[in-house]
């Protein structure tokens, strides 16, 4: 069943054109990788279905309903598609706990108190139990993503996108977040994926959508995308990448 | 060529790895060693010498006896000081209830020129409007015209006291200095830690009190202390509309005595606080440094 379908979405900034049309449509539990060269729109494509990036042109059916128009009030929309970023972006003046409770206590008006078994258990579940009264800047590059991770999950979403949530990390340090990916996937979790990890995409991914200037180029099963590219383009990059 | 073929000769000099056998540093280790010895001695003299000048070329100057005895006289300086003290109670209890109304009024008129929403225009330029006529004009003035101004308005006691109306005026003044503070400190909190913050679903109220301003607080706090300092100093213009504090009692001691000592003694009462917050100031702005770097 379908949960999200974007139709296509166009997104200038200024005099530059940064999705072209996107057409996307994903289903329930599904998970999606999103590859493509820098700069080609991943991003920016995520950041709109999230509402933080307001689009010129197009749809974006979110359960049912249209969530692009306008007078959409995007909290509560947000609260459903959970969303990590490249560079964690962990408030830097809360601990770990503090970072996960703080928008499930003010967005569902619970007490602290109540949501700490469940949101233990999510620290629990992703081996960071011992880090959870940590600060960021005492955790290390993983430990950091993998706690961004639990703070959009606490928020039970229905939907979870993650923007190139590996590329800051050390090499060594991006297993581990891999991991949780997985775990999730497992529990059958839908999520969309901007990734360069191409081995992790082939490996992982339902479906695998190519992205170039702001257009989906490809959209396939992985093996097809990555032993059979149908178009020149698609070729090209991953020549250039693996 | 030759500069090239200079540096880099003196450069191998430097990077030897030679072990000095004696006490097993390294040539570098003794060099930096004896360059600080050398720094610490002339720092020394210099300061020696310009002290013992000044020392020896002021009491030179002819007027210097009468300078003495009008500005320098103990006596004087150990009967006005306890009255003195007295008094600067007054500016410090000005200073603690001033501090907590200008930091909140600062803080808020911050907010009116973070506001965003187009609705929310009017506020904004209120917020320019005030930072700028409250900085742009001369804090003196501003005591004139709210310490004389209000009160002619025909009040009533207490509502007349020039204590009320002073204390407004430096309000108003401070506030506008420390809005700007913490709207620079609003704006060094990264865009991303808002995206963050949105991308959870909090609203933009949740997202400014949990999020930014926390941050945004702690990274002005050094620059607010100087404000502190500046405060502390400034409460001393209400002087010239009439509450008896510090200045003003020195300056009643100078017409009675007629000696300018009272005032060295206000001055050295002033030093006394603001000297250490001044260094606490500069040590926190030095943790930070440290900590961002």
């Amino acid at each position: 069943m379908s949960i999200l379908k974007l139709s296509n979405v166009t997104k200038s900034f200024g005099p530059t054109e940064v999705l072209c049309g996107v057409d996307l449509d994903v289903s329930e539990g599904e998970m999606i990788c999103l590859i493509g060269a820098s700069g080609s729109g991943k991003s920016t494509l995520l950041r709109t279905i999230n509402l933080l990036e307001p689009i010129d042109e197009g749809a974006i059916w979110f359960d049912g309903q249209d969530i692009s128009l306008p007078d959409v009030a995007p909290q509560p929309i947000r609260r459903k598609i959970g969303l990590v970023f490249q560079s964690f972006n962990l408030f830097p003046h809360m601990t770990a706990l503090e970072n996960v409770l703080l928008a499930p206590s003010r967005v569902f008006r619970k007490s602290k108190k109540d949501l700490l078994p469940e949101v233990t258990q999510l620290f629990e579940g992703f081996n960071l139990k011992d880090r959870m009264h940590a600060y960021p800047d005492q955790l290390s590059g993983g430990q950091q993503q993998r706690v961004a991770i639990v703070r959009a999950l606490a928020m039970r979403p229905s939907i979870m996108l993650f923007d190139e949530v590996t590329s800051a990390l050390d090499p060594e340090l991006v297993s581990e977040v891999l991991d949780v990916l997985l775990k999730l996937k497992a529990q059958k979790m839908t999520m969309i994926l901007a990734t360069h990890e191409m081995g992790f995409a082939r490996e992982a991914a339902d479906r695998v959508c190519v992205l170039d200037s702001g257009k989906i180029i490809e959209d396939g099963p992985p093996e097809q995308i990555f032993t059979a590219p149908k178009t020149e383009r698609t070729r090209a990059f991953l020549a250039s990448v693996l | 060529m030759a500069a090239g073929n200079h540096r880099r000769s003196a450069d191998q000099i430097t990077t030897l790895p030679m072990k000095h056998a004696s006490a097993g540093l390294t040539a570098r280790q003794i060099h930096e060693q004896k360059a600080r010895r050398k720094s610490v001695a002339v720092a020394t003299i210099s300061t020696a010498i310009v002290v013992t000048l000044i020392m020896v070329i002021v009491p030179l100057s002819p007027g210097w006896d009468r300078v003495r005895a009008s500005f320098f006289n103990w006596e004087i300086l150990v009967k006005t000081f306890p009255s003195l003290l007295a008094a600067f109670r007054w500016d410090v209890a000005i200073f603690l209830w001033c501090t907590p109304i200008i930091a909140i009024i600062g803080l808020l008129i911050a907010l009116c020129r973070d506001a965003r929403a187009p609705a929310l225009f009017p506020l904004r330029i209120f917020g320019v409007l005030y930072t700028d006529i409250f900085r742009g004009v001369p804090v003196i003035l501003i005591v004139f015209l709210i310490g004389f101004g209000v009160p002619g308005l025909g009040l009533q006691r207490p509502w007349n006291s020039p204590y009320i109306w002073g204390s407004l005026a430096l309000i108003l003044t401070y506030s506008a200095y420390v809005a700007e503070i913490f709207r620079t400190g609003i704006e060094s909190v990264h865009e991303s830690q808002r995206a963050a913050a949105k991308s959870l679903g909090l609203s933009h109220t949740d997202i400014m009190r949990y999020v930014v301003l926390p941050q945004a607080i702690r990274r002005v706090v050094p620059a607010n202390m100087n404000m502190l300092v500046a405060l502390q100093k400034d409460v001393a213009l209400l002087s010239f509309i009439g509450p008896v504090e510090l200045l003003r009692q020195a300056g009643v001691h100078k017409s009675l005595l007629a000696n300018f000592t009272p005032y060295v003694g206000a001055a050295i009462i002033f030093l006394a606080v603001t000297i250490p917050v001044t260094r606490f100031a500069d040590y926190l702005i030095a943790k930070q440094n440290k900590a961002r770097s």
